[in-house]
């Protein structure tokens, strides 16, 4: 229900502490950081923008969490098929 | 692009369907909603249903803000534009959704000003650059939106613009899923939660479900791994016989959702004693509006307008359709009367609105041969 | 006998404007009906006509954008390139353009001179020269500034017979570049949704590249077409539609420079609806298909051409999309224009 896309804060407006400038693929962007004044965020942080606003900081350590929970899917079964292939080998 | 495309690695795609199917049972239908059009969208934009087994249906859910918004409501914000000769501030998504004289596109068309913008600050940008005119934003959205639109009115409150209301149109998704949930053709074996929703009101709010309806909610991201590791995570839980409240989007959702957020919500909204979904009927405190402190930015207390309910065509089966009844094909009017270029409900207008996604992305597909 | 006039609609709209299902609607329901004839029919990009033995190609288009100049042109470029594009996607060789100018009044003449200038330049770099037009004016508030329509004329190459009803399942779809490029430069450089990119709109002659392809594989050149309005998603129902084929795209295969992908993430659009200017699609018979991407790539500008898909039996008259992971989405013409979206 609502868009939300992933950019990169490339540099923070001196003149207004509310707005950052965001890429998302190589576009910019003012976006509003006020939601998340508390989140302490620097540059190269990534945060999640809907409707120019950042809405959350996005954690990389769970972003990699979730990617080796990923992995480890393909990993069970790889093992699991070296398993059978044992057992029938 | 970083958070993007990783989670969209086709060989990862593979190996999470290939769990799936390893989890699901075989002797088993699974009905999983996923409440969030963004969702939906998804779905069909990286056709998963293509990646999963047969028996697991995903049935589309309520959380489409244009789908859900009554044509009345429509119709009163055009008036706006049409009998106030207001600057009427839109998103894109509100453009073509028919009103009972047709879309703000066709009312732009016949000359009333109508804009479309990205951020409800656009509005209030073009009430600074126009200070001789009226400019009213027609917000409509979900909690993830909603603290947007609260922001914009503080600034404006703060910058003293005087030319500028909001026509708010704002509901909560919480009781929308208890309806549904109450609803006696409720047949969902469990949820796909709103992702970007959570960011907002955080993972608590669905604990309920778990607990006074036994049904499991995995809050979810939206690319095709999010999904389908969601999908993983739900059946996990049905298979250990438990109702949980998961976040698969750790790394988005925090648990305790964003109180900034939150706070500037309280601040400026207050819950309507009851709203009319369409397709759902009135709920109780299902919408927001604004504050009196706030009274001078409210469009509804600024303007007159007709306050009309209108009926939705009886053949329309948007409801049933939104409740996850009905599959949009299987409505009378889909594909022949109700057609994105000429949509009848709401449902065919948004991108993320199930009849709109399951006409551009699938439909004609069913004739397909395998690719 | 005049065929049924099937457009009801009660009054235009933008939409019929933007390349999509309306537009196509309002010429076959509407245009075609009422000022049809044996030519018309095909409804190509442009038509042919036999004189004296030479066969001509002749083709209109006007040019109404805002803002009149973007980054990598202007509406001058535009007009020139866009009318040369039709030409040469006909497989025709550009020779001549007619240029028609509406100004407001209040137009700087700086501005107009820039423009002129911008239709030499780009007329020479095309190979056609400027034979004639007109100039009108409208007053001031009743157009943005100046539109441009160009009629152009070129020389059918008899070494190509292109043609939809020449299209086979098992042909390949060709794409020059990367898509999206224009689209996303002018919806930046409207300013409204405050975004910035270093993106250029690719207009630009294809004749060269096509110029080239001809060369080496003439015969083997079913169908080209240039994706302008609507991208290359209706374009490609439009080759579904005339011949009654399917066509699947290889989605990971599809070139979109970060930019463009980047904006449309961000706004919810489609690259395969966003407008290009300098692009063209063809459909090659499969054995040709290697040769063809060599020569292309060979001409300065082509080095990005890529087999994007193929044409099938079935699904028929419908653009499949297929995911490198076994799913697969159909992909319509665009409806009206393309709207920003936040759900």
């Amino acid at each position: 229900m609502c868009l939300a896309i992933p950019g990169r804060i490339v540099e923070f407006l001196p003149a207004a502490s509310h707005l950052a400038v965001v890429e998302v693929g190589k576009v910019r962007r003012k976006v509003n950081i006020d939601l998340l004044r508390e989140d302490g965020l620097a540059i190269d942080d990534w945060v999640l923008i809907h409707v120019g606003f950042a809405m959350s900081k996005i954690g990389v350590a769970e972003a990699e969490e979730q990617m080796r929970l990923l992995a480890m899917l393909g990993e069970d079964k790889q093992a699991m098929e070296e398993l059978e292939g044992y057992r029938f080998g | 692009m970083k958070f993007v495309d990783e989670f969209r690695d086709p060989k990862l795609i593979r190996q999470a369907a290939q769990e799936i199917r390893r989890l699901a049972n075989p002797d088993r239908h699974y009905r999983l909603m996923e409440v969030c059009g963004g969702h939906t969208h998804a779905i069909y934009r990286f056709a998963l249903q293509d990646v999963l087994p047969p028996n697991i249906e995903l049935v589309h859910g309520p959380g489409c803000p244009v789908c859900v918004l009554p044509m009345g409501r429509v119709d009163d914000g055009l008036s706006l534009a049409r009998d106030h000769g207001v600057i009427l501030a839109a998103f894109g998504d509100m453009m073509r959704v028919p009103g009972r004289t047709g879309s703000p596109l066709e009312h732009k068309a016949r000359g009333a000003d109508i804009r479309m913008v990205y951020s409800p600050l656009d509005a209030l940008k073009l009430a600074r650059e126009n200070p001789d005119r009226e400019v009213v934003f027609f917000a409509i959205g979900f909690e993830t939106t909603a603290p947007s639109t609260a922001l914009t009115l503080r600034a404006a409150r703060q910058l003293g613009v005087r030319n500028f209301s909001v026509f708010c149109n704002h509901v909560t998704i919480i009781p929308a899923i208890r309806a549904i949930l109450d609803s006696p053709d409720m047949r969902v074996e469990a949820f796909i939660g709103p992702g970007h929703v959570s960011t907002v009101i955080g993972c608590r709010a669905y604990e309920f479900i778990c607990r006074d309806y036994g049904k499991p909610l995995v809050t979810s991201g939206f690319e095709p791994l999010d999904v389908l590791q969601s999908i993983v995570m739900i059946l996990r839980q049905l298979e250990e016989g438990c109702a949980r409240v998961e976040n698969q989007y750790a790394r988005v959702v925090p648990w305790e959702g964003n109180l900034p957020a939150l706070r500037a919500m309280a601040e400026v909204f207050e819950l309507r004693p009851f709203f009319e979904w369409r397709g759902l009927g009135f709920i109780s405190q299902s919408a927001l509006r604004i504050r009196d402190d706030y009274a001078d930015w409210d469009a509804e207390r600024r303007f007159s307008m007709p306050g009309v309910r209108v009926t939705d065509p009886k053949a329309a089966q948007c409801g049933e359709v939104l409740k996850g009844v009905l599959k949009p094909h299987q409505c009378k009017l889909f594909g022949r009367e109700c057609t994105p270029e000429h949509p009848i409900g709401a449902l065919m207008v948004s991108s993320e609105g199930a009849c709109a996604a399951y006409y551009n992305y699938a439909m004609r597909k069913s004739d397909a041969v395998a690719v | 006998m005049q065929p049924p006039i099937r457009f009801h609609d009660a009054q235009i709209e933008m939409a019929h404007g933007a390349g999509g299902k309306a537009t196509r609607r309002l010429i076959e329901g509407l245009i075609a009906p009422v000022l049809g004839g044996p030519l018309l029919d095909s409804l190509g990009d442009a038509a042919f006509l036999e004189l004296g033995g030479a066969r001509l190609a002749v083709t209109a288009d006007s040019f109404v954008v805002r803002p009149l100049r973007f980054p990598g042109g202007s509406i001058g470029d535009l007009a020139v390139n866009g009318t040369v594009n039709d030409l040469a996607v006909a497989g025709a060789k550009p020779v001549a353009l007619l240029v028609t100018l509406i100004l407001e009044a209040g137009l700087s003449t700086e501005a107009l001179e820039i423009e002129l200038r911008a239709v030499a330049a780009a007329a020479r770099q095309a190979g056609v020269s400027v034979v004639g037009g007109d100039t009108k004016v409208v007053e001031h508030g009743e157009a943005d500034g100046m539109y441009i329509t160009t009629a152009g004329i070129g020389i059918a190459d008899i070494r190509v017979q292109c043609a939809a009803a020449s299209v086979r399942p098992g042909d390949r779809i060709m794409l020059s570049g990367p898509i999206g490029d224009h689209g996303i430069t002018i919806l930046l450089a409207r300013g409204e949704l405050d975004l910035e990119a270093d993106l250029c709109s690719d207009t630009r002659s294809v004749y060269p590249m096509i110029e080239r392809l001809v060369e080496r594989v003439g015969g083997g050149i079913r169908w080209m077409r240039d994706p302008t309005r609507g991208g290359v998603a209706s374009a490609l129902n439009e080759l579904a539609a005339d011949t009654r084929l399917g066509i699947v795209l290889w989605e990971d295969r599809i070139p979109v420079r970060d930019e463009v992908r980047g904006a449309c993430e961000l706004l919810g659009l489609e690259p395969l609806h966003i407008a290009n200017e300098g692009q063209f699609l063809a459909v090659l018979a499969p054995e040709h298909a290697d040769a063809a991407i060599d020569a292309v790539r060979s001409v300065r500008g082509g080095e990005g051409a890529v087999i994007i898909g193929e044409v099938r039996e079935q699904p028929a008259r419908t653009v499949l999309a297929a995911s490198a992971y076994g799913g697969s989405r159909v992909v319509d013409m665009l409806v009206g224009d393309p709207l920003p979206r936040i759900c």
